[in-house]
């Protein structure tokens, strides 16, 4: 990768910028729901053993 | 018609045994538009500039002070209830509740703004564009407002939840009553906004009732 | 084709029908997103207007589309659960909220983040700006109230009254929006010439536009498989599966 790429002719802050809030907001949207399937997984079947 | 004439008058019968809470909106918009005078320079003219957006949103302010007890203590003492089941249609024990709401709080607030225009220094032409917007708009916030507390009536955190549900479906009115106001400011026909206004009215009075009954049936259940 | 729509309705046969396709979705999304991202970045000629400040294209239309049409689809889902009463309906308005609420916000900032040098400022208020951030209120509404809900049917069907209403209102918004800046903004800055756009530079546009509604629909099917089970953890299905 050369410097012209990372530079974006001046307007690095806000490409990148843009790219890396829309990066952390698409990683969220992917991973949160499978995170809280595993909470939801072990806490029904922390219940089922209880009963 | 005699089941409507008694909802009317039951509600004011509450108001009158209950003063306070009429009388706190009316309270609340003098304070709010005082202090907005007593935070600008004295004798800014600047500050009727900005009269026509104060009055709007301390007029909103004032009428979503009550909003979140038009449906609860129904729903506290069971009478909701008792409405839900009765014979007669939501919709129209709906539209009661929100036409005494406005009658009670929208209607002092109209005519207390009038005044309260003119202290902030709007001219005549303005002062009657804000009083024919709010004669228009009120009864919309009325509405909004009423169908939001249906939603939120048997909540415990109904009172956090409400303006922040109620504000941005209230957008429009605030825009085109302001509006006129300024429209007025600046010379220019107020019509156009007012009709708008009338419009926004429009659907809601026929709308919302609706939508009303069925939120307080979906809390009720 | 009823049976297929009712079978469909039904929570553990929809539950396995997702867990089947999810996998497939979820790589697709990555893909799609990781071509149009790629492309846009790097293969994508700069515009010869804004120079390489253009690329933001191809993560704000995407977002901003899926921020409105998962809006719509949200109103949409709102109606048939209250009309037919169906759960799956609610259960998709539910999960809808938070990733549209996502999306709303990154086309928000991202949007500033290209007004700034092409516009000279972060924010205007202009119809566009201010319904998305009136769409994004509305969103949060919708959480709001969804959480504040003891039970989850009482609560999809409140979320639901308030999603059509909210529908109706979009709409009306951004109309008296652009009233209202008629009237008072002169300013044409906002024209922007638009871009003569050539295939190196639309192909990753679709790319990421397929991308990003696929990965909405990832996260959206799994965020109501979740809603399922949660609403379903007493049953023998939800026993049987673990």
């Amino acid at each position: 990768m050369d410097a012209n790429f990372w530079h974006m002719s001046g307007y690095a802050a806000y490409v990148w910028g843009s790219f890396g809030v829309a990066a952390l907001v698409f990683v969220w949207a992917g991973l949160a729901p499978r995170r809280r399937r595993r909470e939801l997984l072990d806490s029904i079947r922390g219940s089922a053993e209880d009963v | 018609m005699s089941a409507v004439a008694a909802l009317l008058r039951r509600e004011a019968w509450l108001a009158a045994r209950s003063r306070s809470d009429w009388l706190m909106p009316p309270f609340f918009l003098v304070v709010v538009v005082t202090l907005f005078g007593l935070g600008a320079e004295p004798n800014d003219p600047r500050l009727a500039r900005f009269a026509p957006a104060i009055l709007w949103v301390a007029n909103l302010l004032a009428a979503l002070l009550t909003l979140e007890r038009l449906f609860r203590a129904d729903h506290e003492d069971g009478t909701l209830e008792q409405m839900v089941l009765s014979p007669l249609p939501l919709y129209l024990v709906a539209a009661c509740k929100l036409l005494s709401h406005w009658l009670l709080t929208g209607l002092p607030l109209v005519l207390l703004s009038a005044p309260l225009g003119a202290m902030l220094g709007l001219d005549t032409a303005a002062v009657v564009a804000l009083v024919a917007g709010l004669v228009l708009g009120t009864p919309c916030i009325s509405a909004v407002g009423g169908f939001v507390a249906a939603l939120t009536v048997g909540l415990p955190r109904a009172g956090l939840l409400l303006p922040v549900l109620v504000l941005p479906l209230i957008v429009p009115v605030v825009i085109f009553g302001a509006g006129a106001v300024r429209s007025a400011q600046q010379g220019l026909p107020v019509d156009a906004p007012l009709y708008f206004l009338a419009a926004i009215l429009a659907v809601c009075v026929t709308l919302v009732p609706w939508v009303c009954s069925a939120a307080l049936r979906n809390a009720v259940d | 084709m009823w049976t297929w729509f009712h079978r469909l309705a039904s929570p553990p046969h929809f539950y396995r029908l997702a867990e089947r396709w999810l996998p497939w979705v979820g790589v697709a999304a990555a893909g799609l997103l990781a071509w149009g991202w790629i492309g846009g970045l790097v293969f994508a000629p700069p515009d010869y207007q804004q120079k390489d400040a253009f690329r933001i294209i191809y993560v704000h239309v995407p977002t901003a589309a899926a921020s409105l049409s998962l809006y719509t689809m949200m109103a949409v889902a709102g109606a048939v659960a209250l009309i037919w009463r169906m759960k799956l309906a609610e259960c998709v308005l539910v999960a809808t909220a938070p990733v549209g609420a996502g999306m709303t916000v990154v086309a928000l900032i991202t949007g500033m983040l290209w007004g700034k040098p092409m516009w000279g400022t972060y924010w205007v208020w202009d119809a566009r700006l201010t319904s998305e951030l009136v769409l994004l209120f509305l969103y949060l509404g919708v959480i709001g109230l969804q959480q504040a809900f003891e039970d989850a049917r009482a609560a999809a069907r409140a979320c639901a009254l308030l999603a059509i209403v909210g529908v109706v209102n979009v709409p009306i918004v951004k109309y008296s929006v652009e009233w209202w800046n008629s009237l008072h903004q002169t300013s044409t800055i906002l024209k922007l010439g638009k871009p003569t756009i050539t295939a190196d530079m639309a192909v990753p546009l679709y790319a990421a536009l397929a991308g990003t509604f696929l990965l909405c629909a990832y996260a959206i099917l799994r965020r109501v498989q979740n809603e399922l089970l949660w609403r379903e953890r007493r049953t023998g299905w939800v026993a049987e599966l673990l």
